[in-house]
């Protein structure tokens, strides 16, 4: 790939080290050492409970980690409410469940972060909300609530919603595990946009032909570690492990 | 491959529809309903024509000439007299009589045109609410009359400020006291419930453990004894000389903290059905521990809770006729009040009708105006 080379002299913007967590006993991360550039596009794929969930979570803090150390953008990740705060201002998420705020319209699930957070004018936040709706082709159902809308709809609102505040990280978990078969792929394009703009992705998923298609590196994680990492030629023609070579078979055999 | 025709849409058969297939499934679908229905029908016959003989046609409403809206409207001759009411129905004129005890209380007639403004504010907020509802700055609106409001309602009741003459506390009563009392409870309470709901939920462990303990110690003690407690034993503790505490005041914060508790469980209830998605998703997009309360979380919760919130207020405005107990002249002491008056001795039951009407009509009223607001507020369900 062309675009490989010219990403190897950007800089990191995400790096995780010796991360373990733990949830009571159960030790769900163990000793990840992780490094994303800037506008690089990771996929991460598993079976499920192998942490890659957790991992993508600790980015943003939702999940706290016991041990080792996250730099989002040089700032470290500690309990200090306004650095995490000021990480999560730039870094947004898509979750499996669209989690939308069903009380409130889908332009405004949109603008409530940048009025609120980054103190933009109502004025402001309508456009760019309306701007990037139409972005994810359904400006037409602004007005309405986000139980109205399809699963796949919703789970663009959501993107939409993430891009709102301009983050230069996007995590994805699961976007598409929770949708009807037919409403996968409008959701694919979308993310697929976006990967070609530049933006630095994270993304949990079982799709394999968007992993192929768009992703720079691909994390196979299991039993809390990472197994193997690879760019997706590599990884789909040349597994080293057995353990990739077997989740491979189970998942692409259908 | 089979092809099929398009279906034509045509109305149910006959036997589905009418009064008499209602009757059969409603009533008497088994031979036990039928029993049952039968029943009922003669628990109403004991129980109406009685009731309406004694409410209305062996009732007496002579109420002499009644002057209506500037109107004069003659019901009979003169005035009925407890004597020639009979017993054998309600004396209706006992109650016109002291229909102004009832209402006021003790509240001086010359300023009744204070609580009249009152009673008329209230009633318009009811009107003014929904009407600005598509206003652009219908949220100002509704804060400035949540401030105003009460602000000009005490000041009109109470008087002083040098403006009107002071009406002292003691001399509040009847369906006004009720009122005062109900409002502020609820009212002052909302809000203490809010966050002490929002405490017991807190990961601080000090805020955790102060809000659980006292929720849990206020719902295991009876308002009777709360009342008590703000009435008489609190006094003894204070100094001999300083009773400035006012015996209202004394029990209004007496009903708001209990009341507080109530609602705390309550909105807890709320907060527990609000998924963890929406917590994630509002930390997720970087608002602060307020914004996610005040925006996301509590407008779902206190939304879900309208009907147990509605139903909690209910029982307490029932539950501020217990005031009686420490002498405040309530709407139901004034049963008591008014029948101990030698002209109107044995009127109890005429009082206590009219009391159990008039707490009916305004309750039922609560309970129907929740259930429209649970309807404005559901945008989930409306696919």
């Amino acid at each position: 790939m062309s675009t490989d080379k010219s990403k190897t002299d950007k800089k990191n913007i995400i790096e995780i080290s010796k991360l373990n967590k733990w949830y009571g006993d159960f030790h769900a991360l163990k000793n990840i050492d992780l490094n994303v550039k800037e506008g690089e596009i990771i996929v991460v794929c598993g079976p499920s409970g192998s942490g890659k969930s957790t991992l993508i979570r600790c980015v943003n803090f939702l999940e706290k980690f016991q041990e080792g150390t996250i730099l989002v953008s040089d700032i470290e990740l500690t309990d200090d409410a306004q650095k995490i705060r000021k990480i999560r201002s730039e870094v947004a998420m898509v979750f499996q469940h669209f989690n939308l705020f069903p009380h409130l319209t889908i332009v405004d699930n949109l603008t409530l972060a940048p009025i609120w957070v980054h103190n933009e004018t109502k004025q402001e936040a309508r456009e760019k909300a309306l701007k990037l709706l139409d972005r994810v082709g359904i400006r037409d159902q602004a007005e309405k609530y986000p139980n109205q809308l399809s699963g796949g709809q919703q789970q663009r609102v959501a993107i939409a919603r993430s891009l709102c505040t301009s983050p230069k990280i996007m995590l994805f978990d699961e976007p598409t595990s929770a949708l009807d078969p037919e409403m996968i792929s409008e959701v694919l394009d979308v993310m697929v946009e976006l990967a070609k703009e530049g933006i630095t992705m994270i993304c949990v998923t079982h799709e394999m032909g968007f992993a192929r298609k768009v992703a720079n590196r691909i994390i196979f994680m299991d039993d809390g570690q990472i197994v193997e990492e690879n760019d997706p030629e590599n990884f789909f023609n040349h597994a080293e492990s057995d353990r990739l070579q077997l989740f491979l078979d189970q998942i692409l055999t259908h | 491959m089979s092809v099929f025709d398009q279906q034509s849409t045509r109305k149910p058969p006959i036997s589905q529809i009418g009064a008499i297939l209602w009757l059969r499934t409603n009533l008497f679908s088994t031979w036990v309903n039928g029993i049952l229905t039968f029943g009922s029908l003669y628990l109403l016959y004991l129980i109406f024509p009685p009731l309406l003989d004694w409410m209305f046609f062996n009732a007496s409403f002579s109420f002499g000439t009644v002057n209506l809206f500037g109107f004069d409207i003659k019901f009979s001759e003169a005035m009925a007299t407890n004597q020639n009411c009979g017993r054998e129905g309600a004396c209706w004129p006992y109650i016109y009589e002291k229909l102004y005890m009832y209402t006021y209380g003790f509240y001086p007639r010359t300023e009744t045109w204070r609580p009249n403004i009152v009673f008329g504010l209230t009633a318009l907020l009811f009107v003014i609410v929904p009407l600005v509802k598509h206003y652009k700055h219908k949220n100002r609106v509704t804060l400035s009359l949540i401030i105003l409001y009460p602000l000009v309602s005490y000041i009109l009741i109470s008087g002083g400020f040098g403006i009107l003459p002071v009406v002292e506390t003691h001399l509040w009563g009847g369906l006004l006291l009720t009122l005062i009392i109900a409002s502020v409870g609820i009212i002052v309470s909302f809000p203490i419930g809010v966050v002490l709901a929002l405490g017991r939920q807190s990961d601080l462990k000090v805020i955790k453990l102060f809000s659980t303990l006292f929720i849990e110690f206020v719902r295991a003690v009876p308002l009777i004894t709360i009342l008590f407690m703000a009435s008489f034993v609190l006094p003894l503790f204070l100094e001999p000389g300083n009773n400035s505490i006012d015996k209202l005041l004394r029990a209004l914060i007496g009903i708001s903290l209990f009341q507080a508790a109530y609602f705390a469980e309550v909105i807890r209830g709320g907060l527990q059905a609000i998924p963890r998605g929406q917590y994630e998703a509002a930390d997720a997009i970087g608002l602060s521990y307020f914004q996610k309360n005040a925006l996301i979380v509590l407008p779902q919760a206190l939304k879900i809770s309208i009907p147990n919130i509605v139903g909690s207020s209910i029982s307490l405005f029932k539950d501020t006729t217990l005031v009686l107990i420490i002498g405040l002249m309530d709407m139901l002491a004034m049963v008591g009040l008014t029948t101990a008056d030698p002209y109107w001795l044995g009127r109890e039951t005429e009082g206590y009708v009219f009391v159990t009407i008039v707490m009916w009509v305004m309750l039922y009223s609560m309970s129907r105006y929740s259930r429209k607001l649970e309807l404005r507020f559901n945008t989930e369900n409306t696919n």
